[in-house]
């Protein structure tokens, strides 16, 4: 077994330690029920973590930057304004009446359509890192304010249907869409598994992936489309998460020494797990403070980030 | 740095200022009591008393937050910061935070004085970080303040969610002119007195805005400088979270677009940014009103929209450099 194969079986132990420890610590009254609902909140933990950790691996390959995750470029801004767009125009009863599954797809359909829209160019036209990562940001708040104006246009009844979400909350998530998240992780994360080595080209840069045989505008048009998916399923389930990814892929790449994706994209999504899984247990046997990981994730990835853009030598 | 005007002073001065009276004048007569209709003394009160205090506020936490703006780009040197790229605002929200829950009975003075003391601490730490920044880099310094702005937010908003003080926090983080009535804004007429004060060092500003090896070699107490500006920024930002709440973007846009119109010769750029700072404030206040009405809509929103918007335009128009 190489170096490289044992660190990422470490990281795997590490998932399964928390995901255990998730499981069994503080068992008591009726199992049977306990064990259900603890499943449950586990199966949507793992698929926040997985999609979060490959769709910032994915984005930071096709921009060729370290130092990004989807939710700074405003992608999961993007999800709530065409949650938000879709009460707008439909009314708070006619949005309830639809089934969720269907709201969800028709959101993401919205949001990946938005995302090409104003993203692709963003790509194509080759910005520099800061000036992209700006713009991004820009976008971002853009979005956001959208958001919270269609909100405050729309009744006060019909924003109950949308409330709560504004932060990430890792407590309580919405069980009705674990089947079709569950659908969308899975294939959204073994596309970019089987994309892998194309990906390790990708992340060359246009000239050389081109060189190499790469059709590049269709490969990041498909990557940014896979993107928004995993993340229209995270912001789905739980809210809001920035820098989530931030942390767990800087934390896979110092982990594992490499940027191949083979190694990358699993190492990633397993130290997602143990940090969701693992945090969302301390903070609710240990620390008593279980709605809170969002804002300790974000307070920590966002020291990260500003750590990583003050170090951050121009490639 | 320094391109001379491209508009004629007289058109755009006239301009903004007949923009700004109507922008007044629009502000007085819009909201819920139509004024026409009840009689008079009804209709004095309501403008005295809601309408001229509102639309008075409006213009001096605009002025004040451009000049803010316009002050803290000179002292970082770089066009694409503002009190809430930077985390001045945050850094005040958290000092008000503080007073709510260690000294509630303080009054507005002195909540507003800790107010300023934690914005001096978080804008002077923004600044001694973004040294280090590399300097050929001017998009890496506003996204640095984005998210040393986010961080400082999202510690105090951890603060008040352990405390159960999240529905205040609302109150500071999204500004709003709604509350404003005779006898709760005079507090912003200090805005008036800072304005004319940056007036006053205007050429020792536009001195300071080259550097600090220029401006200590042409004769300028540079240190003395970034210490009066930083107190400028911080009092202004800390006044107005106080008094309305975050109102971003202003400080972004409208030293940016002035220095378009006018140049970069401060002394002549200051009254008009001063003045459309008013007219943007304003006139996105207007929009809140008029958008649905009966109701309102916070201008902290309308200029998040509005100005997020500008300011990606300006990015965008702006030339790849180093």
């Amino acid at each position: 077994m190489s170096a490289v194969e044992r660190r990422v079986w470490l990281a795997a132990g590490l998932a399964l330690l928390c995901v255990v420890l998730h499981m069994a610590v503080g068992l008591r009254g009726n199992l049977a029920f306990v064990l259900e609902l603890r499943a449950l909140k586990l199966l949507a933990l793992v698929q926040v973590a997985v999609a979060v950790a490959v769709a910032t691996v994915l984005l930071q390959t096709v921009t060729g930057n370290r130092i990004l995750t989807p939710s700074i470029m405003g992608l999961d801004a993007l999800y709530l304004l065409g949650q938000t767009a879709m009460v707008f125009l439909l009314g708070g009863l006619g949005f309830a009446g639809i089934d969720p599954r269907l709201k969800f797809l028709s959101a993401l359909l919205a949001m990946v359509g938005i995302a090409a829209a104003v993203f692709l160019p963003i790509l194509r036209r080759q910005l520099s890192l800061y000036r992209m990562l700006l713009t991004g940001a820009l976008l971002g708040i853009l979005f956001r304010s959208l958001t919270s104006l269609l909100a405050r246009l729309i009744d006060p009844n019909d924003f109950a249907v949308l409330q709560g979400a504004s932060y990430a909350n890792f407590s309580a998530v919405r069980g009705d869409l674990l089947v079709v998240g569950c659908v969308l992780t899975v294939t959204g994360t073994l596309t970019a598994w089987r994309l892998r080595h194309a990906l390790d080209v990708v992340a060359l840069g246009p000239a050389a992936a081109t060189a190499l045989g790469i059709d590049w505008s269709r490969q990041i048009t498909a990557i940014l489309a896979l993107v928004a998916m995993l993340v229209a399923v995270s912001t789905a389930l739980v809210g809001p998460v920035v820098f989530l990814g931030l942390v767990v892929v800087a934390l896979a790449e110092r982990l594992t020494g490499t940027q191949r994706h083979a190694v990358l994209l699993p190492t990633a999504a397993l130290i997602a797990v143990a940090v969701l899984v693992g945090g969302q247990t301390l903070l609710q046997h240990g620390l008593g403070g279980a709605g809170a990981l969002g804002v300790v994730v974000e307070f920590v990835g966002g020291l990260l980030f500003l750590f990583l853009l003050a170090t951050e030598r121009r490639r | 740095m320094m391109m001379a005007p491209v508009v004629s002073g007289r058109v755009a001065g006239f301009g903004t200022v007949l923009v700004c009276a109507l922008l007044c004048a629009a502000s007085l007569s819009v909201g819920v009591s139509d004024l026409s209709v009840a009689d008079g003394a009804e209709a004095l009160d309501t403008l005295l008393i809601s309408r001229l205090p509102r639309t008075l506020a409006a213009i001096l936490v605009g002025a004040g937050l451009a000049i803010a703006g316009l002050v803290m780009q000179t002292l970082a040197r770089n066009r694409f910061v503002d009190p809430g790229i930077g985390g001045t605002e945050q850094s005040a929200a958290f000092g008000i935070l503080l007073v709510t829950l260690l000294w509630p009975t303080a009054s507005i003075l002195e909540k507003m004085a800790v107010a300023t003391l934690t914005a001096i601490v978080g804008t002077a730490i923004f600044l001694l970080l973004v040294r280090r920044l590399p300097p050929t880099q001017p998009f890496l310094m506003p996204l640095f303040g984005l998210i040393y702005g986010g961080v400082i937010a999202a510690g105090v908003t951890f603060i008040a969610w352990q405390t159960d003080l999240l529905q205040y926090l609302d109150i500071w983080m999204n500004g709003d002119f709604s509350g404003i009535l005779r006898g709760r804004y005079e507090l912003l007429w200090l805005a008036a007195a800072l304005v004319a004060l940056s007036w006053w060092c205007a050429d020792a500003l536009t001195v300071a805005s080259l550097g600090k090896e220029v401006s200590v070699g042409l004769g300028l107490d540079y240190e003395r400088m970034v210490q009066a500006g930083l107190a400028v920024v911080a009092l202004l930002s800390a006044m107005t979270v106080v008094v309305v709440g975050m109102i971003p973007f202003v400080g972004l846009i409208v030293p940016n677009l002035v220095s378009r119109l006018r140049g970069d010769n401060l002394r002549g750029s200051l009254p008009w940014v001063a003045l459309g700072g008013a007219a943007l404030t304003l006139g996105c206040d207007v929009l809140g009103r008029l958008l649905r009405h009966p109701y309102e809509i916070p201008i902290g929103t309308i200029l998040g929209v509005v100005g997020a918007a500008l300011a990606l335009w300006l990015l965008a128009g702006r030339h790849e450099r180093g």
